[in-house]
Order: structure tokens, then sequence, then C-alpha cells
């Protein structure tokens, strides 16, 4: 695997960053955290509009940007940096489901309020006993006339309070399957979760004798494997993009912050906190790369350059939001300070689809150990 | 013969080649007549100049020179393998620094390996701090006479020529009284021992110097500019141990072997474990893996920025994570052969050569000793530390008790 970015992810790169310094500094990112939303909705329409963020992988015809993972990787890593506070996951995985599960009349239907930011669209898939693993679904479809019914309880929906529409995963009687439930339908109720992390919100989910339409025919998992699959891997950039701020923070303050008459940067005791938190960066890096070239390319194995770039990026970036917070001492313990919001958002990333032992398992398999 | 010259092309060096594989064959004439020719047509090492082994070509150009020899012959040498220390470092200091007479009497033997060379540099008092090295150079009418006692060095018990490095002046800071001579290895009052490493194995050697005489025509640079020569030695280390493969290249495959033939699923290794137990090594063996899959990852990283132009600080990690992975993952295999670790199988010789062919099992012991090293030799994990904080990240250095004070002043322990 070759990892070689082009004059326009520099560019790419370039525009994001310079949007998100703009309109998603730490004030605006403190606003939206402490609204009931938990984004500002107007934020995010400009970004569906100026720079395509919303339909990042949407093809153009259905109004995206028509890009693939290795420009989403660019995207969530500078996402991940500035902490900003919108739909972007839950956006890029329903788009990722609706490519891999839905037909093309489901694709010209969902997609285009999808990368507009029209609507908004997310995922459901863990079911009442909270593990991130599509091999274990109990919620199940019944068919009914044409269409079909959905009861249940799903949890840990991402952007789930403020969604439009949702894409519940449920049994069926032919293998997993994706349905459209519009999230005003009688029968829908959901409960915005106060989440440990304020900059990206969950909710429960509860579906009661619910219509829902089921997108593409037969059984949905291979499609849904794939499209989590680049989901964990642009969430593995975003906590690279995290991790990068922490190190840059922790660095900056061992340089200007003096005890004993000396910048503490100078103590081995904190340079070499500072040299690993660098290590494990560039680890990340090379994980979250990996997995996005792979994904790109279609050559190599998916799941266990995601599988490696998750169980990695999980548990380095939150050990280095930690470290990075030790290193500003008590300021890194005071509300003001910014760190507290990379520790918070490291961890729920670590806890989101599923454990670094859980995908070490699952690697230990493929490895046959 | 044809002239060799800066356009000479790819085609061009494959027929000088030939003409010399012509004049001497490998399969035919011994190892020091083949190696003489070689350096004689200038396909030593093509980046020397004209008559000193090399053709004034990109270093690049040498692959050519190898491949070719080895299309034609079933003899072939490996520089790594002959003369390590006197290829890699000591030909390409000899060429900066030495007198002209010097040259030409040093760099074909060191080709040929008549000569074998070793460094004489880091000391009992002088290992992350080389340049606070103790062993004294002292005048003797035009002489020099040498004592002191220096210490991890590969091959001194078989070579024949050192490059050594010195204080001449201890009343100057210490990067400012360093001499660096060429010293014979045959002269009266060098002594080599085996230094025996915690594996019973001898790598290296400690060298004694008691007044080992030294002409004056054989220091290199000028007298108490010894550093600015050590630091040509230094970087052409760096280029001929990447040329080496990495050390604990391939550790983590070793490690997945032994889990799949050795580990608790086998018979051998079950040993009545726990599922609990078998389940959080199992978990370990996959996070070193998955960690040493990274670290490849990351030296193709620094590959492509390179070849982009853009080296960014994958390299200088490298080191690091390379050493302290090394130990966890010979840590672990310790772990996965369970109460059989107990048993050292090999024992501990107490010899200068390592041990011959070694099981699964005693190659995993071996190496969980050996790895102790990697964090130690070719820059300590702390100093790669330092020098991400410092150079990569801009921290600012330790106030140091070093500077600017004249080396006899600077307070040290007792080596």
């Amino acid at each position: 695997m070759e990892f070689t970015f082009g004059e326009e992810h520099e560019a790419l790169r370039n525009t994001v960053r310079s949007f998100l310094d703009a309109e998603s500094d730490e004030a605006a990112v403190r606003t939206a955290m402490a609204s009931e939303r938990g984004h500002d909705p107007g934020l995010w329409r400009r970004m569906a509009g100026e720079i395509g963020l919303a339909g990042l992988v949407v093809p153009e015809v259905h109004g995206g940007a028509g890009m693939g993972p290795v420009e989403a990787l660019v995207v969530f890593e500078e996402l991940g940096r500035s902490l900003a506070c919108v739909p972007a996951l839950s956006s890029y995985f329903a788009a990722n489901v609706v490519l891999e599960v839905g037909s093309e009349a489901d694709q010209a239907k969902l997609l285009p309020d999808l990368a507009s930011g029209r609507a908004l669209l997310t995922v459901a898939h863990v079911d009442a006993g909270g593990r991130w693993d599509l091999g274990v679904v109990s919620n199940e479809a019944r068919r009914e006339g044409e269409g079909s019914l959905l009861d249940g309880d799903w949890r840990y929906v991402l952007d789930g309070h403020v969604a439009d529409r949702i894409l519940a995963v449920a049994r069926t009687s032919d293998g997993l399957g994706v349905f459209q439930v519009e999230a005003d339908a009688p029968g829908v109720s959901r409960k915005a979760l106060p989440g440990l992390d304020l900059t990206r919100r969950l909710a429960d989910l509860r579906l009661d004798r619910v219509a829902a339409r089921r997108l593409g025919e037969g059984d949905a998992r291979a499609g849904l494997e794939r499209a989590w699959l680049r989901t964990i891997a642009a969430l593995a950039a975003e906590q690279t993009g995290a991790a990068g701020r922490c190190l840059e923070l922790a660095t900056a303050y061992a340089k200007s912050r003096y005890q004993f008459g000396r910048p503490i940067g100078s103590f081995q005791a904190i340079k070499h906190q500072c040299a690993d938190l660098l290590v494990k960066v560039e680890l990340m890096r090379s994980a979250a790369w990996n997995a996005a070239f792979v994904a790109a390319s279609g050559e190599g194995d998916l799941e266990v350059a995601v599988r490696m770039a998750r169980s990695y990026c999980a548990e380095a970036g939150f050990e280095v939001a930690a470290q990075a917070l030790q290193i500003h001492g008590g300021m890194g313990f005071t509300w003001e300070h910014p760190i507290h919001l990379y520790l918070k958002r490291a961890k729920s990333s670590e806890l989101l689809f599923g454990s670094a032992i859980q995908h070490r398992e699952r690697l230990a398999e493929r490895l046959a150990l | 013969m044809s002239g060799g010259g800066e356009a000479i092309g790819e085609e061009a060096l494959r027929a000088r080649v030939r003409e010399l594989l012509a004049a001497a064959h490998p399969d035919e004439v011994d190892r020091v007549t083949f190696r003489r020719a070689q350096y004689d047509h200038g396909l030593a090492w093509v980046h020397f100049p004209e008559g000193y082994g090399g053709l004034g070509l990109s270093p690049g150009l040498q692959a050519i020179v190898d491949d070719e020899i080895a299309r034609h012959a079933r003899t072939t040498y490996a520089d790594l393998v002959l003369n390590p220390i006197g290829i890699g470092m000591g030909a390409p200091t000899v060429l900066a620094y030495a007198p002209e007479a010097y040259k030409q009497a040093l760099l074909p033997r060191i080709f040929t390996a008549e000569d074998v060379w070793c460094q004489l540099f880091s000391e009992p008092g002088a290992g992350s701090d080389v340049a606070g090295l103790a062993t004294r150079a002292v005048r003797d009418g035009d002489d020099w006479i040498v004592n002191g006692q220096k210490v991890w060095a590969s091959l001194a018990h078989r070579a024949s020529w050192a490059m050594l490095l010195a204080r001449t002046d201890p009343d100057k800071p210490k990067h400012d009284g360093l001499s660096y001579f060429l010293l014979d290895m045959r002269s009266p009052g060098v002594e080599v021992r085996p230094l025996y490493q915690i594996t019973g194995d001898a790598e290296f050697n400690e060298v004694f110097l008691n007044d080992v005489r030294i002409p004056g025509d054989r220091i290199l640079g000028k007298e108490g500019a010894g550093w600015r020569v050590a630091i040509t030695t230094l970087m052409n280390e760096r280029v001929a141990i990447g040329g080496y493969s990495r050390p604990g290249q391939g550790m983590a495959e070793k490690l997945l072997r032994l889990w799949r033939e050795e580990g608790p699923s086998s018979p051998r290794g079950a040993q009545g474990r726990s599922a609990a137990e078998i389940a959080v090594l199992r978990d370990e063996v996959v996070r070193v893996h998955v960690e040493s899959e990274l670290l490849g990852i990351t030296n193709q990283r620094t590959k492509d920025a390179m070849r982009a132009g853009t080296p960014g600080p994958e390299g200088s990690v490298a080191k690091l994570v390379q050493a302290e992975l090394n130990k966890e993952i010979t840590e672990l295999a310790l772990s996965v052969i369970g109460s059989d670790a107990l048993v050292y199988e090999t024992g501990y010789p107490l010899e200068r050569v390592e041990a011959g062919e070694r099981s699964l099992r005693e190659f995993a012991k071996h190496d969980f000793l050996r790895s102790r090293a990697n964090s130690i030799e070719g820059g300590t994990s702390e100093v790669m530390r330092n020098i991400l904080g410092e150079r990569m990240l801009g921290l600012p250095g330790e106030p140091r008790a070093d500077k600017d004070v004249p080396w006899k002043e600077i307070p040290r322990g007792r080596a």
C-alpha cells in the first residue's frame, strides 16, 4: 500500500481547516454543546452546501461530492482536530449504508436530502443489549402487507434525537434488513441521552408498531458490514486528528508554562511524555491512513485494516488525551480549558463501535490464533 | 579498459562489471584477488572517486554492480559480513580525512577484508554522552601515547585497524578537546577481551589501551577536531546499519508462530490454563501484532515521504517503537511458553560466538534476553525521546552542566 496524497487532498484539507477555524472555534463548540440539539443546524447546512461535508461520499448524481475514503480521512482528521459539533459521523455512516444496501431508487430518494443537509439521516443498529456488533441483532421486523412493522429498542443512535429519518437494522426471515423510519411517524419515541461527551450526541430509540420501508433486497449483512467498517475507518481518522491536536496543545503548554524557573517541557519527565504522545499519534496516523487507503483501493483486507486501526486508535486516542491533560496540570482539570472536551470525546470514541478488545478478538479469529 | 566517468549509464556499468569478471572471476580466484580486481576496476564503491575503488557515480548504482556480479557468479561476497565497520564506516572516513598514502594503503585492504576494522568510541564512562570520553592521547615527540579503556567494540578481536576517538586537550570544553586517530590494533599495549552479555554470548569486546604509541601522521583531521571526523563516521554508521535487517524484524511473526504451534491451544502449551488466561494472552498477542504491523506501515510512510521529498518525524519514531516493542513481544513469548520458560535449554556458554541451531522456543528465550539491549544500543530510548521532544516538537533542552566548561571540570561519577 502506497500512501500518496495529491494537491486536491491538500486543497481539501486547507478548505476544511479554514472553514472550521473560522466557523467552529472553541467558543462555537462550547455554544453548540450547551444547546439542546447539540449542534448548530445552520452551520451543518453551510458545511453541506459550501464544502460538501454532508454528502462527502454521495455520488454527484445524487447531489453529493462524489468523494471516497481517502478524502473522508482528510475531512475527519480535521473534524477531530476542531471537535466540531456537527452530525458528520452519523451522516457518513448513513450515506455508506444507503450506498451499500439501498437500491437505485432508495439512493435517489434518500441521498439528495442527506447531501444538501436538508434532512438528517442516521443509523440505528445497537439493540437493547447494548452490544456494538452486527452479529448481535435481536430486534425483528414483521411483514405487514407490502411493508414492514418494527418493534423494539435501539440504543446509542448517533444524533438520533434530531435525525429526520432513521435507518433501523432488524432481523428478517431472510437475514438482516435496513428499514427507513420517519422520525415523526406514529409509534416513534426517542430520548436524548445526557452524554459523557457533550460534543457528539446519542439517543435511545423505541419503535412501537412503526410502519417502515425496507431498503434494497435480501440479506443486507455484507453491505452493512462494509458500511460499518468504512465508518469506523473515518472515526479512526477523527481520533487521529483529535490526538494530534492534544499533542499540539500539550507541547505548546510545556513550552510556555514555567515552574522552578524553567519551561516544564525542558524537564525530561514532561518531554518524554510528549515524545510518547508523538509516537502514539504517528502510529494512529499509520493505522488510519492504512484503513482509508485499503478502503479506497478495494485491495487488501478491509476488515483487518479497519479492526487494526480501530483497536489501536481507540486505546491510543484516549491515552493521548489523558496524558495531554496530565501535562496541563491543574489547568487541565478546569472546565475553562478545552482539554477535557478532547478527553471526553476520546473516551466516547473509544466506546462507540465496539471495544478494542472486541475488535482484537475478531482479528485473532482472522489470524487463526 | 574503458574509462570511468560521470556520464556512465547502467548498461556501460554492467559492461564494466563483465570486463571485471573476464579479468578475475570470483568462482575461479580467491576472495582477495577478486575483490582487489573489483577495487581496481572502480567497482568496490562506485560513489568513491576514481583511483580509490570508485567511479564517482551515485551510490544507488552500486546495486547494479552487485546484481551483475550475482548474475554471472555463484560466489558473491556481502560487505556487511566481510567487514561491516571497515566498509560501512572506515572507508568513508579514511577517504574524507586520511593522508593520501594511507588512502592508497588502507582502502583496498578494507575492501578485500584483509584488514578488518573496528570502532573505539564508547567507554565505560561515556555511553550516551560519548563526547565526554576520557581516553587520553598525549604527545611524545611526533607520536602520541594513548591510555584508556574502550567498550562495546564489535569485531575488535579480529580487527587490524581501529577508528579511535581520544582526548588530546582536557582543558577545552568536551567537544573541542577530542582527536581522531587511526590505530593499528597490532600495536603493543592493545589488549582485547570479550565482553560477555546477559545472553552468555560475546558479540562485543572491551579494549584496554596501555601506553599505546601512534605515529603522528595517523591523526585524521586536525588535532582537536576529532568530533567533526567522528560525525562523519557516525553518519555513515546510520547508513550502514540501515542496510542490515533491523533487529527484531519478524519478531511479531515469530510470536504468532509460537502461539499457533506451541501456544495454549497446542497439547504442549495447554498446561491446564483457564479460558480467561488464554483469552487475556491472546488479546495481548494480537495487540503487539497490530503494533508491529503499524510500525511497518510507519516505515512505509517514511519511504513515501522521502520519495516525495518531505521527510517527517516517522523515521525517528521507528527506532524507539521497535526497541520497546521487541521487549514487549519477547516478554509475551515467555508468557505464551508458560512454565517451560523456567528452563533455558541452551545454557549460558560464555563463548564469543552465538550458539547455532535453536528451536522456536529457544529463540524466544534468547530473544527475550537479547532484546533488552535494543532500547540501549544505537541510542537509548531515553535519548530517542529527547531527540523527538527537542528536534521534532521543539521543546527546550535541559540546563547543562557541561556546556562551555573545560572537560576536566565536568562532574563525573566513577567509571
